[in-house]
């Protein structure tokens, strides 16, 4: 393991970034998956209730988008992977 | 987000394809051998895609993983780090449905198998077909919508199913 500082200069930018800042993982609603099968994947992966899975899915469906985690960035692109491996639609960004 | 597509549209569609049997531990497919032809075929296209993972068609089942696409590096890094994962266990996916596409009896695991690569051939046909949010249902027009509003009745008997279980 690398122990040099963690800052990925942004090619085009000239923005360094600092990637351990906390981070977020956000579900954006799209119009194919389904409501039924985004509560399912919510209650696998995250562990969560039936019923804490449904409302966090109608956020997604009624507000455009949820936050589903919070943490470092690798705990963040775990999260965004296994999301993506359940073929819903994740991003990770900076948790300001 | 989508709807359950065929099931809406007729009541020929309104019966149980997989259901859960807690008395035997099992899932059990309640398919004709019409409906298990369609399902090879479909699955063995979505194969064959999965080819060429950065095809247009495909940027739904493998999204980009940073919301700001000014962190290009991470993004890069990302792709490089999980792509050939998500793409061969896509295609482990679809193998397990092509290898028990006639079984009348499924285990749990071939159940979530047949759901994410169901739902990951439904995002590629979605893309193509550009499905928008909140869409009347209707008649398919063509072989695609015809394939994506089965699909999507598949994917939601699959869902309840092993909603049933827990």
């Amino acid at each position: 393991m690398s122990t040099a500082p963690a800052e990925v200069k942004e090619p085009g930018t000239g923005e360094v970034t600092d990637v351990d800042l906390p981070w977020k993982v956000i579900v954006w609603n799209d119009p194919i998956n389904l409501m039924s099968y985004v509560t399912f994947v919510f209650q696998k992966l995250f562990g969560y209730s039936h019923e804490k899975a449904h409302k966090l899915m109608l956020d997604v469906h009624q507000k455009g988008k949820a936050v589903v985690s919070h943490g470092p960035r690798e705990k963040a692109e775990l999260d965004v992977f296994r999301l993506h491996e359940h073929g819903l639609w994740a991003t990770m960004e900076h948790d300001s | 987000m989508g709807d359950d597509g065929a099931r809406q549209l007729s009541p020929l569609f309104n019966r149980r394809l997989i259901r859960w049997d807690s008395r035997a531990g099992v899932f059990r497919v309640e398919m004709d051998s019409r409906l298990r032809e369609v399902l090879r075929e479909l699955m063995q296209q979505f194969l064959s895609m999965l080819d060429d993972p950065d095809s247009p068609v495909l940027k739904r089942v493998f999204p980009p993983a940073y919301s700001d696409p000014a962190h290009v590096a991470l993004q890069d890094e990302y792709r490089r780090l999980t792509q050939e994962d998500l793409v061969e266990r896509r295609r482990v996916e679809v193998q397990t449905v092509l290898d028990s596409v006639e079984a009348r009896v499924l285990s749990e695991e071939q159940v979530l198998a047949w759901s994410r690569a169901v739902n990951g051939l439904r995002l590629a046909l979605g893309t193509y077909l550009d499905v928008k949010e909140e869409e009347p249902i209707r008649m398919p027009r063509n072989a695609e919508e015809s394939a994506y509003q089965w699909l999507s009745w598949l994917l939601e008997e699959t869902v309840e199913a092993l909603s049933g279980k827990t």
